[in-house]
């Protein structure tokens, strides 16, 4: 074997398993061979039953009759098929309705999300003002503050706010803009910032590029993995929201989908009702399917920024 | 480009800076207007102005209510009349409230029976799906979508799942192999390990994503030597693997404890905290204080609550990060 020949093998073989842990040699031996292989068969069965297995078995119930759902629950295939849930979802449940409010809202906090991430990463990374390091340490200890014991306080800003008056229950405003208070985000992309090539920006700079020139033309095209990540975990995070958007927004037609379902249950025919948690889920997953590439880079980097 | 000073990369410093900052003593004035305009000309309305969204949002959503949290948690406040002050009448009433040592314990309980069920899970798939050699995204993809289906719509399935008549889902699943049907989220035994199933269902592909993209870091030169010294799969996952991710493993537990310790989706939606208070928690107690239908309104217990439970979990979070920092950065 010429040496080309066994680094092509080497090579091939260290895409296949980077990091090494079962060497060529191990998976050659029998007990190896067989016992991972089965753990990994068995791995991959429960993973088709855990992690596909309920939505599969919610979207057969969205075209079942609710009787035949409710009699036989676990049978492979239905006994006729009730594709009226579903349009019925859309009349009796109006969740088009629903469905329109939880884009409005996810589209709001992401548009917020990104301007203050992005906008506020820019100062402290590129312009660095006097007081950057006490902003960046103001934001680091609200990481340690989980948002949820801000309830309320946040709840009372809203119903009473302060210098302002007036009250802001059943306003999208009350939604988006606590969501963009991120600092998770602010930090995420004020460290892709760091990373970026600052000799770049003092080209720029003398070439007589203002610093808002600079930001939409250099820094914003740069940063197009980051703003990825935030985009999606901004989305994702507000379609999943439910304690915060069920105390704000107490008008029924102004609520997302994740606060209207349990609402809605008790006076909707099972069939339906499962038709439209199916539509809840659909937007999510598609675009899961889609990005899936983003979304598992996404999650590995906030483990990496949390490590 | 020899005059740019290097270890100034402030890009805004294109003039040069006076070097001392000695306080001049015919400062007065002019030497204020001086600083004002020469901040100007540095940048420092157009630094002020990309700060601004960050300043306004994290000033009101997040650092005022902070600060709002801590007053409030002495206060007596109920939207209509001012607050009074009241000292520490609201932790005092916390503290002696019948409910709060079974919120705590229940807590407890939820937060240890996810950690001994969702601990180990994601680990052991993690270090199966890194060896998988063909189609490992698709391993990937399976393990992370439960992550994306919003909790509402997971619990509410899980809810009719959990059906604890001989028809249910899963008391079906059970009676195929044999088992008889499970009360699931009716009896106050099987509640909670029913809330921690369900949310160890929902949250295990996020560590899964974690760690898989931790195992790539791994040196392999490690697995080589590991290997020459005559070490097996087990000895290497447990001389090599486990030490070399011993800090996200670290972070992970504590990041699971604190997630955890917030519950209130599931026994929420799944529950209401029945059967009998057995699925009541810290965060569904804060809620009922403030905005329950029998109690509701307690604004000034559900800050002092919030606020016990967030100084609890720092302080935690400070003693693991103590205990574990030798091992940590051996």
């Amino acid at each position: 074997m010429s040496a080309l020949q066994f680094q092509r093998k080497r090579d091939k073989r260290s895409w296949e398993n980077p990091q090494g842990l079962v060497s060529h040699t191990d998976w050659n031996r029998r007990s190896v061979k067989y016992g991972l292989g089965t753990a990994q068969a068995a791995l991959l069965l429960l993973l088709v039953v855990g992690g596909l297995g309920p939505i599969l078995w919610l979207a057969k119930g969205a075209i079942t009759p609710t009787q035949d759902t409710l009699i036989q629950p676990m049978s492979v295939f239905p006994h006729g098929f009730a594709w009226s849930n579903v349009s019925d979802a859309w009349t009796q449940v109006d969740i088009g309705l629903y469905l329109w409010n939880t884009i409005v809202i996810a589209l709001g906090s992401w548009a917020c999300q990104i301007v203050v991430a992005t906008t506020g990463a820019y100062a402290l990374s590129v312009l660095r003002p006097k007081w950057g390091k006490l902003i960046t340490g103001a934001l680091l200890t609200t990481l340690f503050v989980p948002a949820v014991v801000l309830l309320v306080p946040l709840y009372i800003e809203i119903v009473h706010p302060p210098l302002i008056g007036g009250s802001y229950v059943n306003s999208y405003l009350a939604i988006w803009l606590p969501e963009a208070a991120s600092a998770f985000n602010v930090v995420l992309t004020k460290r892709f910032f760091d990373n970026l090539p600052r000799e770049m920006f003092e080209a720029a700079r003398i070439d007589g590029c203002g610093p808002l020139r600079l930001f939409v033309s250099l820094v914003l095209p740069m940063s197009k993995p980051v703003l990825g990540v935030v985009s999606i975990f901004s989305v994702l995070a507000s379609w999943k929201d439910f304690l915060w958007p069920l105390l704000v927004l107490t008008d029924a037609s102004k609520q997302p989908l994740s606060v209207r379902l349990p609402t809605v249950q008790g006076q909707t025919e099972l069939g339906v009702f499962l038709a439209a948690m199916l539509i809840a889920c659909l937007v999510p997953i598609v675009g899961f399917l889609f990005l899936q590439r983003w979304f598992l880079r996404g999650t590995g980097l906030s483990g990496a920024l949390k490590g | 480009m020899s005059t740019i000073n290097p270890t100034t990369p402030t890009l805004e410093q294109t003039e040069p800076v006076p070097p001392t900052r000695a306080p001049s003593m015919v400062a007065g004035r002019w030497r204020l207007r001086r600083t004002t305009l020469s901040w100007i000309r540095r940048g420092g309305i157009s630094r002020l102005l990309f700060l601004l969204p960050l300043l306004f949002v994290f000033g009101a959503f997040s650092w005022y209510p902070i600060v709002r949290l801590v007053l409030m948690s002495f206060q007596h406040t109920n939207l209509v009349q001012p607050a009074t002050w009241v000292g520490f009448r609201n932790f005092s009433e916390v503290v002696h409230d019948p409910l709060f040592p079974i919120a705590v314990k229940n807590t407890a309980e939820f937060a240890g029976l996810a950690l001994i069920f969702g601990y180990p899970i994601p680990l052991v798939a993690a270090v199966l799906i890194s060896e998988v050699r063909r189609r490992r995204g698709l391993y990937s993809a399976l393990a992370y979508l439960p992550v994306v289906i919003p909790p509402v719509v997971a619990v509410l399935l899980w809810k009719f799942f959990y059906d604890a008549g001989p028809n249910g889902v899963f008391n079906t699943a059970l009676h195929w192999i044999g088992i008889g049907p499970q009360p699931w989220i009716e009896s106050e035994h099987t509640a909670m390990p029913s809330l921690v199933l369900e949310s160890t269902w929902a949250n295990a592909g996020g560590t899964v994503i974690i760690y898989l993209a931790a195992l790539v870091g791994v040196n392999s030169e490690l697995y080589e030597a590991a290997a020459t010294d005559g070490a097996g799969l087990l000895k290497k996952i447990w001389h090599v693997t486990l030490p070399q991710m011993r800090t996200i493993l670290l972070v992970t537990m504590i990041l699971q404890i604190i997630g955890t310790a917030q519950v209130f989706l599931e026994p929420y939606l799944f529950t209401s905290g029945g059967p009998d208070n057995a699925t009541l928690t810290v965060l569904l107690l804060i809620y009922n204080y403030a905005f329950g239908n029998s109690l509701g309104g307690s604004y000034g217990e559900a800050a002092a609550l919030s606020l016990m439970l967030v100084v609890f979990l720092a302080v935690f979070s400070l003693i693991y990060l103590r205990a574990t920092r030798s091992w940590s950065s051996e």
